[in-house]
């Protein structure tokens, strides 16, 4: 490893720390979802650390949860996971252009939003061996808490684990509240899906609906009618 | 007939694996469509939205509790707390509410 690698690699380190530190503490709760899909201890780890992603692996408890079929667990990652595609697109200008396509391949677990935010704030072209030292704090955090939410979710009291499993809800909402603060359409963009979420759970007929499904319909159908009514100005980040 | 939650996870990784890696590939050039610039940068919202959305009230026993976790969880993203800040308190909450409402 050249001397330059290997300083992006200590410094990817020290900045995972507290990225680390955060992990740990809300994969907890997506281990208690883990439990109550009825994955055990390995196979939560398993997807924590191949997935690195809270609404994504979520949304993919529900429908193991549910016994969804397989393409639906496949849309159901593929539309909760879809901010890391803008992400990664983003990322995209950032690389050399004869950065080698391994590398490329490896990076593209380390797209994250607290990663992509450090990796994309990184001054110059990105090193990929930053974003390496990263994940290899930050996906031991993700992966030991996840699992010990799995093993510890079953030895505490019910009520206890339905409130912590609430902490995965309060990591949505640090997620999209601060921008509907700044910018009153995606405001109502989200006061909206809300309603209609809120509606499509209790009316009769679509409330049969699986919540994977009503999370599909609803996020194609509201994004793009937002997307018609304002569409943005240059390329956006997700953040 | 129940599918194996190893293939679960397979699809999991796998699509998540693409998804941020087909960009990272192939693209060398920002996306040129307005719309799907525009329609990728709504999503998130969205999709964070009616997840969160009415299923936190029924995380717990109460839908009371949930309902203040929700909004005690957005108050606090509202004025800038971190996300280990709303995650726990959004918690709190919850158990607090959950031993009022039974």
């Amino acid at each position: 490893m050249r001397a330059q690698n290997s300083d992006a690699f200590r410094l990817g380190l020290r900045h995972g720390i507290p990225i680390m530190l955060g992990y740990l503490a809300v994969s907890f709760a997506l281990g208690i979802s883990a439990r109550n899909a009825g994955l055990n201890v390995i196979q939560a780890g398993v997807a924590s650390l191949t997935n690195m992603a809270s609404a994504g692996e979520y949304a993919g408890f529900q429908v193991i949860r549910e016994h969804g079929s397989l393409i639906e667990i496949a849309l159901m990652t593929l539309i909760a996971n879809a901010r890391y595609l803008l992400m990664s697109c983003a990322l995209s200008q950032k690389l050399a252009p004869d950065l080698r396509t391994p590398h490329r391949l490896l990076l593209g677990m380390t797209v994250t939003d607290e990663m992509f935010a450090l990796s994309i704030a990184s001054p110059g072209m990105l090193n990929p061996w930053y974003p390496y030292g990263m994940f290899a704090v930050s996906a031991t955090g993700w992966t030991a808490g996840t699992m010990l939410g799995v093993v510890v979710g079953n030895a505490l009291p019910a009520r206890l684990v339905s409130a912590l499993s609430v902490s995965l809800f309060g990591m949505f909402l640090a997620a999209i509240v601060p921008k509907a603060r700044q910018d009153r359409f995606i405001r109502a963009v989200i006061l909206t899906s809300m309603a209609l979420s809120g509606l499509c759970a209790v009316l009769p007929g679509v409330k049969t609906l699986s919540s994977g499904m009503r999370v599909i319909l609803l996020t194609v159908t509201v994004s793009a009618a937002a997307a018609l009514i304002r569409p943005v100005e240059e390329a956006a980040d997700a953040n | 007939m129940q599918t194996n939650i190893w293939l679960y996870l397979l699809v999991m990784a796998g699509v998540t694996w693409l998804i941020r890696t087909l960009p990272l590939t192939f693209l060398r050039k920002p996306i040129k469509s307005r719309f799907i610039r525009s329609f990728l940068t709504y999503v998130p919202y969205v999709t964070l939205a009616v997840m969160t959305f009415p299923d936190i009230l029924l995380a717990t026993d109460s839908v009371w509790a949930g309902a203040l976790a929700l909004v005690a969880g957005a108050a606090l993203a509202w004025t800038g707390g971190s996300l280990l800040t709303v995650a726990a308190s959004a918690s709190v909450v919850a158990l607090l509410a959950g031993l009022v409402f039974r």
